[in-house]
């Protein structure tokens, strides 16, 4: 017992020493390098918009007019909740998980006029883990470019050629998976329409 | 699994392959394998760590035997434990609190720091909703540091007392510079520089509450979203090198902002094994026989191997109970399908089972996709790694550890059926070691299946989805608590006082009763002498002992948890 205690100075100065250490000037330190070296990205690699901030192009968004495409299922918050990042954690076999699988895939196909035979992509009826997924797959956008053309009344080839572009691929070709960015694909749409 | 995926697995072989030799080399140095004790950086880091031995008043070069080294080192974590608390308690009322935070619950305050001293990171809470960047940046970010620091203080401890011969004194070293050089020469510089690499692919590093955006669709039912702020690349750098694991934010390494790409994911799993297995080179360079070590990690390697490969098929092959509902889970150009609920687009299933495998082998537990939503046996591969043990390669330290307790109980079954005395690396393994030993291996299971078993028959304290998977999370959460994991089969609440309580001694069961045996067994070893080999030892550098660990570990693992996982994960698969 007095071994422990007199270890107990010893462990109280250390932890003051290390929390200067490295809960101050080590995060203190990194901060300034990143906020000069890599500002953009140190402060959520932001996406403005005739000077208002827009979002941010690595955190997804809500959207659901029909002109613009639409992200997966958020369980973060309401939905896309940027102060409460979640998944749903619900199991492979969980009622509620499946109830709201058979909706979304209806719903799915009523929004974008696809038939019964037409197998839904994955990631359009499925929740991400962080809830701010800002990618959908090529195939989930295809699927949406004839409405959201339609809603905009522009050509579906116009579209697929924006989606085409908007692909973000592999790193280094291999790392990951390929997907297209929404809030950047819509914002593209957005350009159009005012280029246009 | 594409073939790009394939080469994505063969990447994180060659990153390991080239970074995992030059850094045990470099632990090895730090940890005093040159003649002199010089070690590489002397004339940078020495300097700081003469000064922090000045403050805290410790005498560098004063010896202890394993009673005194742990007494250190329960020192040292009970005031970290007492430190900790008290700043999560005051939050609301300490500086540098942008989002405004509250001080947290005293069994929820008393769960955090246990969970952050003891190297799980175990997260009841939303990291951005219950946590002030003060808390973040000032409490859990150090804790990262130097409980990992404590890994290898022990793993040290532990090499000295197998390569100390007849030691008169029997002592391992000094806690306190064994856990201050870990500290300063290792982890600090890996962290910082893989810090900004983080930041410099989209990782945010700031001292702001976040950004308010106004979104681009008002009509989706929201007019603005929070993009958030704080110091995350410094804390996830360390979480990652230090296997700690805990998020900055409720998501974990699935947030675009912890994980924001492929690039970024490949090098947090490379973060993840990186150290636990340059660990293993040190060991063979400190004892003097890197045959040893060649065995241990092909052991490691593969459980890990196993374990990731069953995630990987089984996440990719998609959920079974989606075939039939007009979902399509195929791969094809267009998509790369699989069981998607809980994953990020970016990662695909198969990053997803690696990073499983990868969290689970070390004691990290860090997510990039939702383990609670994975198919029952993708779930039940990372819940059946933790339960080995976390040998594959395990935490800072204390995985090798594991692995060398095993070899123990190896040595010895194999010394009964010869009716030898059985030796490892020269030292006779005895009644007394046997027993602590024995110990070890009990400690972490009776927490496991007690505290799950208790928390099942005490149904009100329990908020679990229906079906055998509820059990597979009771199991889960407590494999992970036990073994100092962190990750989680999130969908429970274990928030509550009866939780936030058996989870925190559950924690601190798995990992003091497994050092202080193991640090027990290290300080008997030391007084012995070494035996020389002769024909009738049983040489542990061959294949043939590599396969009587694993069988080791798979027996004792094996009985003591299949009838709790055909409940679970079995079940659940069988009823798909």
């Amino acid at each position: 017992m007095r071994t422990f205690i007199r270890q107990l100075a010893p462990a109280a100065l250390a932890i003051v020493a290390f929390t200067l250490l490295l809960g101050v000037v080590y995060p203190l330190v990194t901060t300034g390098i990143a906020q000069v070296a890599f500002g953009d990205q140190a402060d959520g690699s932001l996406v403005e918009r005739g000077g208002k901030v827009v979002g941010s192009e690595l955190v997804g968004q809500p959207f659901s007019s029909p002109e613009y495409f639409h992200p997966r299922p958020s369980a973060a918050g309401a939905g896309y909740d940027g102060s409460a990042s979640s998944g749903s954690n619900l199991g492979p076999l969980n009622s509620d998980f499946l109830a709201s699988i058979d909706e979304r895939v209806a719903a799915y196909r009523a929004e974008n006029g696809l038939d019964d035979l037409v197998d839904v992509p994955v990631d359009a009826v499925t929740a991400s883990g962080s809830g701010l997924d800002p990618h959908i797959s090529v195939a989930n956008a295809e699927l949406q470019a004839r409405r959201v053309a339609g809603a905009r009344g522009i050509e579906v080839s116009t579209v697929l050629e924006l989606v085409e572009a908007n692909i973000d691929g592999r790193d280094l070709g291999m790392l990951g998976e390929p997907g297209v960015n929404v809030l950047l694909l819509n914002l593209a749409l957005d350009d159009l329409v005012v280029a246009g | 699994m594409s073939w790009q995926d394939l080469l994505e697995v063969a990447l994180l072989v060659v990153l390991l392959a080239v970074t995992v030799p030059p850094l045990g080399t470099y632990i090895a140095a730090v940890y005093g394998s040159r003649a002199d004790g010089s070690a590489p950086g002397d004339r940078v880091f020495g300097p700081l760590e003469r000064s922090l031995y000045r403050i805290c008043r410790v005498d560098a070069r004063r010896e202890q035997r394993w009673n005194v080294y742990a007494i250190s080192l329960l020192a040292f974590s009970l005031v970290s434990l007492l430190f900790l608390y008290a700043m999560l308690r005051l939050q609301g009322s300490l500086p540098f609190n942008p989002t405004d935070r509250d001080g947290v619950s005293p069994t929820g305050a008393f769960n955090i720091a246990v969970s952050f001293v003891t190297n799980t990171n175990w997260q009841w809470y939303s990291g951005e909703v219950a946590m002030s960047h003060f808390s973040q940046m000032v409490g859990l970010a150090v804790q990262n540091f130097v409980s990992a620091g404590v890994g290898f203080a022990v793993i040290v401890a532990i090499i000295r007392g197998i390569t100390r011969t007849r030691h008169r004194s029997r002592t391992l070293g000094n806690f306190w510079v064994d856990m201050v050089r870990g500290t300063v020469r290792i982890l600090l510089p890996l962290s910082f520089v893989f810090a900004l690499v983080l930041v410099s692919q989209g990782v945010v590093q700031n001292l702001g509450g976040g950004t308010t955006a106004s979104v681009v669709d008002a009509a989706s039912g929201s007019t603005e979203q929070l993009v958030p702020g704080g110091p995350a690349a410094s804390q996830i750098a360390i979480k990652q090198l230090g296997t700690n694991g805990g998020g900055f934010f409720n998501a974990n390494s699935a947030h675009p902002f912890e994980n924001p790409n492929g690039l970024t994911n490949i090098l947090e799993m490379w973060a993840i094994l990186v150290i636990p297995f340059a660990l293993v080179v040190t060991f063979g360079i400190l004892i003097g026989d890197r045959r040893q070590s060649r065995l241990l990690g092909a052991v490691m390697v593969m459980f890990l191997v196993v374990i990731s490969a069953l995630a990987i098929f089984a996440e990719g092959n998609g959920n079974p109970a989606l075939e039939t509902r007009g979902v399509d889970q195929s791969i094809s150009a267009t998509q790369s399908g699989g069981n998607m609920e809980g994953k990020e687009l970016r990662f695909g299933t198969s990053a997803c089972g690696l990073w499983a495998g990868a969290t689970t082998g070390t004691s990290n537990g860090s997510v990039n996709c939702m383990h609670d939503s994975f198919t029952p046996i993708g779930g039940m591969a990372p819940m059946v790694q933790m339960m080995f043990g976390e040998i594959s390669p395990g935490g800072i330290g204390v995985g090798l550890m594991g692995l060398l307790i095993n070899a123990l109980l190896a040595v010895f079954i194999a010394g009964l059926m010869v009716g030898r005395t059985p030796e490892y690396l020269g030292k006779k393994i005895q009644a007394a070691e046997m027993k602590l030993v024995t110990l070890y291996i009990l400690a972490m299971p009776i927490a496991l299946l007690g505290f799950a078993a208790a928390s099942v028959v005490i149904g009100s304290a329990a908020t679990f989805q229906p079906g055998p998977h509820g059990l597979s999370e009771v199991l889960y959460n407590f494999a992970s608590a036990t073994n100092n994991n962190g990750s989680a089969f999130a969908y429970q609440g274990t928030g509550t006082q009866w939780y936030t309580v058996t989870q925190g001694l559950a924690m601190l069961v798995g990992r003091f009763f497994l050092i202080i045996p193991a640090l027990g067994i290290a300080g008997a070893l030391a007084g012995k002498p070494t035996v020389p080999s002769t024909n009738g030892t049983l040489p542990t550098h061959t294949p043939l002992f590599g396969v009587l660990i694993g069988g080791v570990v798979l027996v004792v693992t094996g009985l003591t948890f299949f009838p709790a996982l055909a409940l679970g994960p079995i079940l659940e698969h069988l009823s798909l």
